[in-house]
């Protein structure tokens, strides 16, 4: 079994807009310091909306192709937001977070070859 | 009293330190595990022959199974958002990748699925990967 080019596509950008899904969450969840119900705030609901198209696009492309190829290019989302906490909001790229996020990715294509 | 269960009394004065975090999406990750089994439970529930729209609504609204995943859904994202409010976002966000290890392990037990040794190994990565991101966490 081959996995078709646009599933690899689909996955991708499912992964691309929950990171961005991640990066709305983290912005509105700022505001739950002023109180329990400021945690449904435009930002938060903008993220939940990203992460709730990302399962859309998710759904779309794992109907066809192996899981060994889709469910790595769904954590490259660990690496987009490695990008995005560095770009909005000036978190440091450290050794840790590299390796971490190395070893989760190789995790998860190993759980996809095994589930074949 | 910091203990991070404390913390889920209180959340919004008390700020949680790096590592409370970390444990708090530990916490979440359990949560979205058992949420994504209650959907596969109640996705195997559906009728297959309803094709209306109006129907599959309704069937969907109907099923406590979906319904309940759903609502520990809503309890994922709010610990979750608590758990960036004090957090790094770059480190809090790949420790999601814990429900991967969550989901092999129950579905070995409820979905009758088998181990095998890419599953191990996989599951062991992982692991090891969010250990490295709590010790970061440390720093």
């Amino acid at each position: 079994m081959t996995t078709p080019v646009s599933s690899m596509v689909l996955v991708t950008v499912a992964s691309f807009i929950g990171s961005f899904g991640a990066v709305f969450l983290k912005s509105g969840s700022a505001k739950l310091k002023k109180g329990l119900r400021h945690v449904v705030n435009v930002r938060v609901a903008i993220g939940v909306a990203m992460y709730l198209l990302s399962t859309v696009f998710f759904i779309w492309g794992i109907k066809h192709g192996e899981l060994t190829v889709l469910y790595p290019l769904v954590s490259l989302s660990y690496v987009w937001t490695l990008l995005w906490s560095r770009l909005f909001f000036r978190e440091p790229i450290t050794g840790f977070k590299l390796l971490g996020v190395a070893f989760i990715l190789v995790g998860v294509f190993l759980i996809g070859l095994g589930n074949r | 009293m910091s203990s991070p269960l404390y913390t889920l009394f209180d959340p919004i004065r008390k700020p949680l330190s790096p590592r409370q975090s970390v444990v708090l999406v530990f916490f979440c990750t359990l949560i979205g595990a058992a949420a994504q089994i209650l959907m596969k439970f109640g996705a195997n529930r559906l009728p297959g022959d309803i094709t209306h729209p109006a129907e599959i609504i309704l069937a969907v609204v109907a099923n406590l199974y979906l319904l309940g995943g759903v609502s520990l859904y809503g309890v994922f994202t709010f610990l979750l958002i608590l758990a960036l409010r004090d957090g790094e976002l770059s480190l809090l966000y790949p420790v999601i990748g814990l429900n991967y290890v969550w989901v092999t392990l129950l579905s070995l037990a409820i979905f009758r699925e088998t181990m095998n040794p890419f599953k191990a190994l996989g599951v062991t990565a992982i692991v090891c990967g969010v250990v490295v991101l709590g010790k970061g966490a440390r720093e």
